[in-house]
């Protein structure tokens, strides 16, 4: 988290509803994302004036306009482009990117893969509704292989991006996932986002009910949710099943699924946000079989280890060589080293 | 040139009011910094002087061939020097393919200075010359003065027994041919031998090599009796003050800097490496103690856009490039134009459409910096005229779009990028102030935040992100007129256009008018020139009046808007001549926007008019 102020501000989810009449489809997923957001940001504790929301183009992306803090709707793909601009010039601000799947793994692709690399400390909230919804309905680069869309009416031969995969293929030093129909998980997500330093990726499954229903249904519906996801927690082991009667244990680098009343618990993988091998495995729970078997959907953190952040960098190198130089007159750099006079 | 034999010593001295001199070798040959030494040395003793550094694209194009030759020009003289010159007097070949690119701009009479080493067998066949030539020794330079040295040997000889290898030994040899070059035109070594001291300074067995050479080549001429002439060319009359050797990259750089300074602004480039604009991101990143915060993004389009983010918080926001990157920086221009943000575009323009003459300068950018956006977004633009003119230009690219809120785009090109001329720089107190205003509580009668609503020059307040009771939204969709909140409204649509280019029509009353620059301004001709023409016109309609011909030019570096008074000045003559290093761009402009039959003068080469050119187009136009 940036900028905590010393006395404690008391605002409550009101103070960052703006004006402006919320104009999402009725039942969108983009509301349930909006009232969390709106709900942890009085716990953050940043003052509003330095809360930044920078946005791109998408459904996602009319975000900005309802939050009552600083924010930009910018172009398509951008944002993490523009948002890396103003993290760098101002480090004190908190800068949130509010994006979808179009806008960040498609036209926004480079500035997401260089936004994990260079680490800046913001935060990156991706909406995934696995669909171009603002264009009305074309495959998007999670739609699944085989999607029927107005562009792929024969289905789509595209093989989709995992996003966890891609974000620690780039380096992301915080890679989670969410989803809109879980309100207290993503309000838990969404804070540690906010609290971690670095560039906090937050993957939002996002129901579009117009143009790709119950995408992720069976993530949150009663019947399915316990044994298609696993939610993680540091420290504790990897147990799904309607009556968390499985478990996952790892065999090498293998993970297998394993019924707790015969193995019990003592082997289980133990979650551990720090460690990048599992991490990449976890990523990997997604649509790679382990031993011809399909494994639980992973939410929550699944990976958090901070670095140094770019903004934080940028600025010591200034102030260190700054302290050992000295700021040059104005004078001088206009002068340069090597003058001479004409009488 | 007045000729004179030198009794006591066997050389001739002819003394000269300019000269150009042409160094021309390999890529690896050092040309560049050999006639950037000669230059340096030459604006120390007051000659008034112009550069044009001309290289291939290719960092290292294979040895010994015509793709691989990278030249280096300088005038100098004891007048006023405009341009690096048409043709040269003296020309250093280092190899056959340097001859062979550079003898056809060669004066009749010439001074060749041509390395042996470099015309044997093997570089005779790399530069493709027939089988049977040999330019040395046949007839076919006869018509020039021809120096056979052979500075590879002569180098290797003078290092001797150092201890110093082969390739160090080999990559001394351009000291040989500028301590050679010293001696010709009666200049001292010393200023050389303190730059060699400092940049070796850490390595001092690399720079008593490099002086041993240097001071080799100065004997070789003392010396040798098949040298037997020199040249003097004496200080130019310049105004008295204070002087620097600049190029155009470089001013650009510190004209920044300087905008930074004056209005208090911290200075922020996102910016992404291209040809030939990376050297102001190289310049710009050795000012970290002064706050500079330089961001080599991942792309033309992140560069802009983090320059935009920039912005938005309270910075002074730049981004440079070059055509290709202009390219794909449009639809963020356009953002920044909706958003009414200050935001700086320079384009050090090169040689296009595509990847087109990388290292080769053109002015073809002009209409795609006024119209390259889509939607009618209109925003400044200025043009640099020479290297020094840069840095003013740079500095008025950000005062205009600090106090207007508009992204300017500042056009330069590779000729004065790279080129470079002595400056009478300006100290601190002589800049214009830059005035710089944030918006610190609401600005509605009623305590609300109204992010458009404008003052008198059209112009909408800058609001910092961090400024409490200020949050509000702003973006690329169309905004309603004094609220900024989204509108779809067909009228209020409208009305933003014309508000959005009545703003920038406005920057007229606040940049100075036009005035001719040689010449009256009432005439029969006026050369109307942009950016890096403003060399060859000048001296051309110089000569051209002495010669008594009722010419004048005036030159533009205002572009978007135009000067309040161009329109007026325009009737002051009966033609009006515009000479593009393009197809006729500032041409369309003035015809349409003036409605005169404007003649345009076309040159898309890749390379600067040359005076005798624009001279002769000047006279063809007064005797018709
Ligand atoms: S189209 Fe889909 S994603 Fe967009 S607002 Fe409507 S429901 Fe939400």
């Amino acid at each position: 988290m940036e900028t905590v102020l010393e006395n404690e501000i008391k605002l409550t989810s009101k103070d960052f509803a703006t004006d402006q009449d919320v104009k999402w489809c009725p039942g969108c997923g983009d509301y349930s994302i909006l009232k969390q957001a709106q709900t942890i940001f009085p716990e953050l504790g940043v003052p509003k004036e330095n809360l930044v929301f920078i946005s791109g183009i998408g459904c996602s992306s009319r975000f900005t306009y309802y939050m009552d803090t600083y924010g930009m709707h910018s172009i398509h793909g951008r944002a993490a482009a523009i948002a890396s601009g103003v993290k760098a010039a101002n480090p004190d601000l908190s800068v949130w990117i509010v994006s979808g799947d179009g806008d960040s793994f498609s036209i926004g692709g480079n500035h997401f893969i260089h936004a994990m690399r260079k680490n800046f400390n913001f935060n990156y909230l991706v909406f995934n509704n696995q669909i171009y919804s603002l264009t009305k309905g074309q495959y998007s680069p999670t739609s699944e292989k085989g999607k029927v869309t107005k562009t792929t009416p024969f289905g789509s031969i595209e093989e989709p991006f995992n996003p966890s995969e891609l974000a620690l293929g780039a380096k992301a030093s915080f890679v989670s996932r969410t989803l809109d129909r879980d309100p207290k998980h993503m309000q838990m997500v969404l804070k540690r986002a906010g609290e971690f330093k670095g560039t906090s990726f937050v993957e939002i499954y996002q129901n579009c009910p117009v143009f790709n229903d119950a995408a992720f249904f069976a993530f949150s519906d009663k019947e399915t949710k316990k044994e298609e996801a696993v939610f993680l927690e540091h420290g504790k082991p990897l147990i799904f099943g309607h009556n968390d009667e499985k478990g996952i244990k790892l065999d090498g680098l293998t993970p297998v699924i394993v019924n707790i009343a015969e193995n019990g618990l003592s082997d289980l993988w133990i979650h551990d946000e720090k460690d990048k091998t599992k991490a990449n495995l976890l990523s990997r729970f997604f649509d790679t079989t382990f031993n011809g078997e399909d494994l639980p959907r992973p939410f929550g953190i699944l990976y958090a280890d901070e670095r140094p952040v770019y903004d934080e960098g940028m600025t010591m190198q200034i102030e260190e060589i700054r302290s050992r130089k000295g700021r040059m007159p104005l004078n001088k750099i206009l002068s340069g080293d090597n003058t001479w006079i004409i009488a | 040139m007045t000729n004179e034999v030198n009794l006591n010593n066997t050389y001739t001295e002819i003394e000269a009011e300019s000269m150009v001199v042409r160094f021309s070798g390999d890529s690896g040959d050092g040309m560049q910094l050999t006639g950037m030494q000669f230059t340096d040395t030459a604006a120390f003793l007051g000659n008034d002087l112009s550069t044009f550094p001309d290289y291939p694209s290719e960092i290292r194009a294979p040895i010994g061939t015509v793709a691989g030759v990278s030249g280096f020009q300088v005038h100098f003289g004891s007048k006023e020097i405009y341009t690096p010159g048409d043709e040269f007097d003296v020309m250093v070949a280092m190899n056959a393919a340097a001859l062979k690119v550079d003898l056809p701009r060669l004066k009749k009479g010439g001074v060749i200075i041509a390395n042996i080493s470099g015309f044997d067998k093997k570089n005779l066949g790399l530069a493709k010359y027939p089988e049977t030539a040999d330019p040395l020794e046949d007839l076919t330079l006869d018509n020039y003065i021809l120096h056979k040295v052979d500075i590879t040997k002569n180098t290797k000889e003078c290092l001797a027994g150092t201890g110093l290898g082969t390739k160090e030994i080999e990559r001394s040899k351009n000291m040989f041919v500028l301590g050679l070059l010293f001696w010709t035109f009666e200049k001292p070594l010393d200023h050389t031998i303190k730059f060699i001291e400092e940049k070796f300074a850490k390595k001092p067995e690399i720079a008593d090599a490099n002086i041993k050479t240097l001071k080799a080549g100065w004997n070789y001429g003392e010396n040798t009796e098949i040298f037997n002439i020199r040249f003097k060319v004496t200080a130019a009359k310049q105004p008295s003050g204070v002087y620097r050797n600049i190029t155009g990259n470089h001013a650009t750089a510190i004209g920044l800097i300087a905008a930074s300074d004056k209005s208090g602004l911290p200075l922020f480039l996102g910016s992404y490496p291209i040809t030939p604009a990376t050297d102001i991101l190289h310049e710009l990143s050795k000012y970290k103690a002064n706050g500079v915060k330089t961001f080599q993004a991942e792309d033309e389009i992140a560069g802009v856009c983090s320059a935009i983010g920039a912005s938005y918080t309270g910075q002074l926001a730049i981004t440079t490039t070059s055509g290709p990157g202009l390219a794909l920086k449009t639809e963020a221009i356009g953002l920044a134009t909706m958003l009414e943000i200050p935001l700086v575009i320079v384009n050090v323009q090169r040689g296009g459409p595509s990847t087109g003459l990388p290292t080769k300068t053109e002015q073809a950018d002009l209409l795609m910096a006024m119209h390259g956006r889509h939607g009618e977004a209109p925003l400044a633009v200025l043009a640099a005229t020479s290297p020094s003119d840069c840095f003013s230009m740079a500095y008025e690219a950000c005062r205009i779009a600090v106090e207007h809120m508009t992204p300017v785009i500042l056009l330069t090109d590779g000729y004065i990028a790279n080129g470079s001329e002595p400056w009478r720089f300006p100290i601190e107190d002589d800049l214009k102030p830059i005035s710089v205003e944030f918006l610190g509580k609401p600005n509605g009668e009623n305590g609300e935040i109204l992010p458009y609503k404008r003052n008198e020059k059209l112009v909408r307040p800058w609001i910092k992100p961090g400024t409490k009771g200020l949050e509000h939204r702003i973006g690329g969709l169309e905004k309603q007129d004094i609220t900024g909140n989204v509108s779809y409204d067909p009228l209020n649509h409208e009305t933003m256009v014309h508000l959005r280019a009545e703003k920038i029509n406005k920057i007229a009353d606040y940049i100075p008018e036009l005035k001719p620059d040689t010449g009256n301004d009432k005439a029969k001709l006026l050369v109307l020139g942009w950016g890096s023409t403003y060399g060859a016109i000048k001296t051309a309609v110089r000569e051209a009046i002495a010669e008594g011909y009722d010419v004048a030019n005036a030159h533009l570096r205002y572009i978007n808007p135009f000067p309040k008074n161009l329109g007026e000045l325009l009737k002051g003559y009966d033609k009006v001549l515009i000479p593009e290093m393009n197809s006729g761009q500032l041409l369309q402009l003035i015809r349409a926007k003036y409605l005169i039959d404007a003649t345009g003068f076309s040159k898309v080469q890749g390379m600067p008019f040359t005076t005798t050119e624009m001279k002769a187009k000047i006279v063809e136009l007064l005797n018709q």
